[in-house]
């Protein structure tokens, strides 16, 4: 009889947990949507690269979490706020969406935060780049991944004060991103014993560069910091070739350049350019296989934003069927209490600022001789400590950290 | 001296009104060749810019696939896709003659998006990188600027093209029978002339202009699918200042309105993106018909 009962107990038990398990998914589905820009400047940055790479990491997940089907949405925001914080209502009101993926753009990133903060959904930024999204801006749910300025900063630029370039002109793109990276390449050149003569703020996104240029020349400064990014960068370094600023002694400093700014540059234009980079795919026998599967797909090898969204997708489904519910709040803290590992991160720490703190790699574009194959563009020169590209949490001004 | 009284050194100003030049050759022959072919169709033609990429691109896939280097391209590739504005001509565009011009701007605005959304599909958005010519590398130090041989190429290609479509229009017999097709084109065609045709092939010499333009500018910006997308509004606007369909008006304002622009970007540089719709709004105010248009 104690047997039958206990048996009993059990089952009913484990029928209440296993019914617990199934209602704490909201809506019986995991949505992620992916807003990115897929069709303008930052598309080939980001674009329809990072919704491939949600979809691969769905499918490695199997499909399903915690006994639900995961499900991938994307649109494009265009690289306007209105648009991305109108999709995110939409999808958060109407569609059942969980978690906002990607999000280049820090205009569309902050906009999305507001959206998400009132919602409560989940946030995973992938191409916004701005470090106030886990400063100033920050929200519970608001997670940072791939990079940001200050690990930019910290990488490029005082790999170059280092080498004696102390005085910097910058050409900066006109929006809250270009501004950031300005900001934060301009600390480490000061502390680094440099000054900084002076900017020119170009609209986004612009198509010639050469009377900016000219201003940065003028300038005399040593170095033109380049606080832009995808085809501003390009734009940028072509103007500046072609004018002979290089050839006159200047050198370039492109803060944010992505492995698909130096394709399109090609080796001949790009060598010898120092990058920060979150990921590269030839790091390791990992990065290689999963980047071949992304090239089968897209015809072109990942960047680190597209790396990224496949990272934060994967973590978070990680998280969900570890606690068997989608509920933000639970969803983070499992998050952050997990260490990040995968082809993108070694024991990568979400922070409480929402920061994924994790290795960065200065790298300098190979030269055409050097270069053995199609995509064959970096050599690492340091890989840079996540504490020490990302700067310790004490120093984030985030309010709910 | 004036320039030193702003703060600005001399050799940065006159640097900026050389660069406005080389800019403004590229508003010129662009706001040409929507003044012809609004002048003569009376299409307001939104594919423009999409055709000025059509025309980077031709260049660069001869290049790439036939071996065809940056000389060759700069005939054939405005002669290839005037031939595609041709057909856009006859089989899409005709039919809109005689309704609203509204029809047209739609029917153009559709087909550019189609073009530019396919360019990015098939090849990216981060353009393709696209050479100068050996024979154009380098450049010449002018004391106060470095004058890359290649932008000097492109104010005089632009100059000469430019002037001799002037010609062409304002001085020859064609000329004057393309103009009297716009005013009237019954009657034209009562003296025994072929106005059909004729409209036909000013449509394809616009569209070639725009691809002249485009293989000048590809080894400046990167041979691009968006790259028309950003400069046809600007094109418009220095369009509607000169004046619609006049071809005078287009030369002109493209030239000074490329000038005006790099003098602002060295004045107020977040400014250079607008300067132009200031000017473009103040001078609707004060002559609605644009600089040197005609009001009927």
């Amino acid at each position: 009889m104690k047997f039958l009962k206990n048996f009993m107990v059990g089952v009913s038990a484990l029928a209440l947990t296993a019914g617990a398990a199934q209602a704490e998914i909201s809506d019986g589905v995991v949505k992620i949507g992916v807003l990115t820009d897929m069709s303008g400047t930052y598309s080939d940055v980001a674009g329809p690269g990072t919704v491939t790479a949600a979809e691969m990491a769905i499918e490695d997940f199997g499909g399903t979490v915690a006994g639900a089907p995961i499900e991938v949405v994307s649109a494009d925001h265009q690289n306007k706020a209105d648009v991305a914080a109108n999709k995110a209502r939409e999808w958060g009101d109407t569609q059942q969406v969980d978690a906002f993926a990607e999000l280049v753009t820090t205009s569309v990133a902050m906009a999305v935060f507001e959206v998400a903060k009132q919602q409560n959904k989940v946030v995973l930024v992938s191409g916004a780049a701005s470090s106030p999204l886990t400063n100033d801006a920050c929200i519970p749910s608001g997670l940072h991944w791939t990079y940001n300025t200050r690990a930019l900063a910290v990488g490029t630029g005082s790999a170059i004060v280092k080498e004696g370039g102390d005085s910097w002109y910058f050409l900066t793109a006109d929006y809250a991103f270009g501004e950031s990276l300005q900001r934060d390449v301009t600390t480490v050149v000061e502390a680094g014993g440099g000054k900084v003569l002076g900017a020119s703020k170009h609209p986004f996104p612009a198509s010639d560069f050469s009377s900016f240029v000219l201003q940065a020349q003028a300038s005399g400064a040593k170095i033109i910091g380049l606080a832009n990014a995808g085809g501003d960068t390009i734009n940028a370094i072509k103007a500046a070739n072609e004018f002979g600023i290089v050839s006159a002694g200047q050198k370039i400093a492109g803060l944010l350049v992505f492995l698909s700014d130096v394709h399109a540059l090609g080796l001949e234009t790009a060598q010898g350019l120092l990058m920060t980079a979150s990921f590269y795919w030839d790091l390791n026998d990992e990065t290689r296989a999963w980047s071949q599967r992304f090239y089968e797909r897209t015809g072109k090898m990942p960047t680190g934003v597209q790396a990224g969204v496949y990272s934060s997708v994967t973590h978070y489904l990680k998280a969900i069927e570890a606690t068997g519910t989608d509920d933000t709040d639970t969803v983070v803290a499992k998050m952050r209490e997990m260490p990040v590992n995968d082809f993108f991160a070694q024991n990568g720490v979400l922070r409480s600022d929402g920061r994924m703190v994790h290795d960065m790699y200065l790298a300098e574009v190979k030269s055409p001789a050097e270069s053995t194959g199609p995509w064959d563009y970096l050599k690492i020169v340091r890989v840079i400590p996540g504490e020490e590209a990302y700067g310790p949490l004490s120093e984030s001004t985030c309010p709910t950290k | 001296m004036f320039s030193d009284l702003l703060g600005i050194a001399p050799q940065v100003l006159f640097g900026q009104l050389l660069l406005g030049l080389i800019n403004g050759s590229f508003y010129a022959v662009l706001s040409l060749g929507l003044a012809v072919i609004f002048g003569l169709l009376n299409i307001v033609n939104f594919a423009h810019g999409a055709l000025y990429m059509l025309g980077a691109f031709a260049a660069w896939l001869l290049g790439k696939y036939l071996h065809i280097d940056y000389w060759g391209a700069l005939i054939l590739a405005p002669l290839i896709v005037g031939f595609i504005g041709v057909l856009l001509d006859r089989f899409l565009l005709r039919r809109l003659a005689g309704v609203d011009h509204l029809y047209g701007l739609l029917l153009t605005f559709g087909l550019a998006m189609l073009i530019e959304g396919l360019f990015v599909k098939m090849f990216g958005a981060s353009g393709q990188p696209f050479a100068a010519p050996k024979a154009l590398n380098g450049g010449v130090n002018l004391g106060f600027m470095f004058l890359p041989y290649y932008r000097a190429w492109v104010v005089v290609a632009s100059l000469v093209v430019c002037a001799v479509t002037w010609y062409v229009f304002e001085r020859t017999k064609i000329g004057a029978y393309l103009r009297a097709g716009t005013e009237n084109p019954k009657l034209l065609q009562a003296f025994g002339v072929n106005v059909p045709l004729l409209t036909t092939l000013a449509y394809g010499y616009g569209v070639a202009l725009a691809a002249f333009a485009g293989v000048l500018a590809a080894p400046i910006t990167q041979v691009n699918p968006l790259m028309g997308s950003n400069l046809i509004i600007v094109v418009f606007a220095v369009v509607v200042i000169g004046g619609m369909g006049s071809i005078m008006g287009a030369i002109v304002t493209g030239l000074s309105m490329g000038v005006v622009e790099g003098l602002t970007k060295v004045f107020w540089p977040e400014a250079s993106s607008t300067i132009i719709f200031i000017v473009m709004a103040i001078v609707l105010v004060l002559r609605p018909a644009g600089l040197f248009g005609r009001t009927n």
